[in-house]
């Protein structure tokens, strides 16, 4: 018997809508709690994207343009990308591979949480996270660099990046499954800082090297980055629906490595 | 839930009653290594079973098999009746596991809270503070626990849903002596209210205070199962500790030893029979000398349970 359909035969818990639902209310409220008192999390994620944002969108290039757009709006998108990334792969994978390796995750699949509410916890926490992110860049550049979007865009600018954690808590889940507890960091910044740079997050596309520009396009980040550059009229004129095309089948495969990890981990445990 | 406890315990307590839980004919290898070799052990309602055996026994294989946390090389697991993978009787089962980290900026009430909402019909979480000591640290984050402390929150959260069937695997491990008498209070007053429970030690001591059942178990294999008085009758005994010219072979010849090792320049015995032993000991060598006797620890005449094996 597959393990897949051993898993889609058992019979589940019969619970209401709203027992469901209040579990992964919980189990989502305090997959937020856990993390927002962890400084390791906060810290990280939140202050790095801020702090490169303070120096090089409003300290250093303020006054400056690419092309038509200042420079403390375009660092909005970028470092958004960026930002959204770290919280993405931090609030999956760190937690997901501490809870496989040191026991956790077995407490809980011996209790009766429903195993998708585990999952679906370490996603809204991902998106809030990068919606904060976003939203703390929004105000230092509005307050600060003079940035001004109308309601509209900035909504969308906001929307954009944070459903961009998607396809980023994806590729967490996909490491969280394959790296040891106390590997798992270093393993997601081996992809993370790289996956940045070469992508145009740290420094703007255009000013590249050609050979990591080639690079970029094959990169969800810039992809990504694209479609938020695109919202503040910023982007490279690529269509959107091929930047969206390539987030959702990097989702997908990412998805598909979690899930490898994932049968693995119940192979060892339902064979 | 106390309505189906009550229905099953109508049944003879340790008799005929369908089994809590089973093992049956259950062998499981980790790789080719033998973890557990065909099994065969049954928990019945109502019951207290400790598994007793030393490190790497098999004892949390066991545990995680009748969790259906893994499939059994071959055999069977069944609890209630039901494979273990089947996510409905894990509402009835509550478990407490060795973890090597627990989230650390939680609270102890938000631990429970969590916990308590995949359950039907859970305790409510005062009733779960108080059931397992923690009233005054509901407050407390986990990572500023104690040991003891830790070990009660993981007993809190196999507790929270007020199931008929606990897997405590070994519930005291690394505690002082003091929280570890504390843990097993709160297991007797669960007990009390008529849970089975099912509990991996290596304590003998523990699994006498608290089972109505002892199966002691080394290298995968069940080598004694009793009341717990049974089981030291087994293991009971005295420890001779004497220098001879004997060898080990031939001390082993003796009536009633089971074991023998050497202590610098004498030789240890365990003997079921002390008496007889020391007589054969004194007519095959005239000339032996230091002779102590003593009884036997529990955890000795444990010792030597599971090494005869």
């Amino acid at each position: 018997m597959s393990t897949a359909a051993a898993v889609l035969s058992r019979p589940q818990i019969e619970r209401s809508t709203a027992d469901t639902a209040s579990i992964y209310l919980k189990e989502a409220k305090y997959e937020f709690l856990k993390n927002l008192r962890l400084r390791v999390y906060t810290a990280s994620v939140i202050s790095f994207p801020l702090m490169f944002y303070v120096l090089f969108g409003l300290v250093l290039n303020a006054k400056e343009t690419i092309g038509a757009t200042g420079v403390p709006t375009y660092l909005i998108a970028t470092y958004g990308t960026f930002g959204v990334m770290g919280a993405s792969l931090f609030g999956t994978a760190s937690g997901l591979a501490a809870d496989r390796g040191l026991g956790w995750l077995q407490v809980k699949r011996a209790s009766p949480m429903p195993p998708f509410a585990y999952f679906a916890a370490k996603f809204a926490l991902s998106m809030s996270f990068s919606a904060v992110v976003v939203s703390l860049l929004l105000v230092l550049g509005t307050a600060l660099g003079g940035v001004r979007m109308p309601a509209l865009e900035l909504a969308k600018l906001l929307g954009t990046l944070v459903a961009g954690s998607l396809p980023f808590s994806a590729m967490g889940l996909a490491i969280g499954y394959f790296a040891g507890p106390n590997s798992a960091p270093p393993v997601i910044n081996l992809f993370y800082l790289p996956l940045s740079f070469c992508s145009g997050l740290w420094v703007p596309y255009m000013f590249l090297p050609k050979a990591v520009q080639k690079i970029a396009l094959a990169l969800p980040p810039y992809h990504l980055s694209q479609l938020a550059l695109g919202v503040v009229g910023a982007g490279r004129h690529e269509s959107a629906a091929i930047h969206w095309e390539v987030l959702f089948a990097f989702t997908l495969i990412c998805l598909g490595v979690a899930r490898i990890g994932f049968q693995r981990d119940q192979g060892k445990l339902y064979g | 839930m106390i309505a189906t406890l009550e229905a099953v315990s109508t049944n003879d307590r340790c008799g005929s009653a369908i089994p809590v839980a089973s093992l049956e004919s259950v062998s499981k290898n980790y790789e080719q290594i033998p973890a557990l070799r065909n099994v065969n052990f049954s928990v019945h309602p109502g019951e207290v079973v400790a598994l007793l055996g030393p490190n790497g026994a098999g004892k949390t294989t066991a545990v995680k098999l009748l969790l259906g946390l893994m499939p059994p090389s071959s055999g069977r697991a069944r609890v209630f009746g039901q494979d273990p993978v089947n996510p409905v009787n894990r509402i009835r089962a509550g478990a407490m596991l060795q973890v090597g980290r627990v989230p650390e900026t939680l609270r102890v009430y938000e631990h429970i809270d969590l916990f308590s909402s995949y359950y039907p019909k859970p305790l409510s979480i005062e009733e779960t503070l108080a059931a397992a000591g923690l009233e005054k640290l509901r407050n407390r984050k986990f990572g500023d626990l104690s040991g003891g402390e830790r070990q009660r929150l993981l007993f809190a959260l196999a507790i929270c849903g007020d199931p008929d069937l606990l897997f405590l695997d070994e519930p005291t491990v690394g505690l002082d002596v003091e929280a570890r008498r504390t843990l097993w209070q709160q297991i007797r007053r669960l007990v009390e209210r008529g849970k089975t429970v099912l509990l991996t030690t290596h304590y003998l001591q523990e699994a006498d205070a608290l089972a109505d059942r002892i199966a002691v178990i080394n290298r995968g294999q069940i080598i004694a199962e009793g009341t717990p008085a049974e089981i030291k009758a087994q293991t009971g005994g005295k420890q001779i500790r004497c220098v001879t010219v004997l060898n080990v072979g031939e001390l082993l010849q003796l009536p009633g030893v089971s074991d023998v090792r050497q202590d610098r320049e004498a030789v240890v015995l365990h003997a079921s029979d002390a008496e007889a032993a020391v007589r054969a000991l004194l007519a095959l060598d005239p000339a032996l000398s230091g002779l102590e006797i003593a009884s036997a620890g529990l955890e000795e005449a444990f010792l030597a349970l599971t090494r005869a094996n």
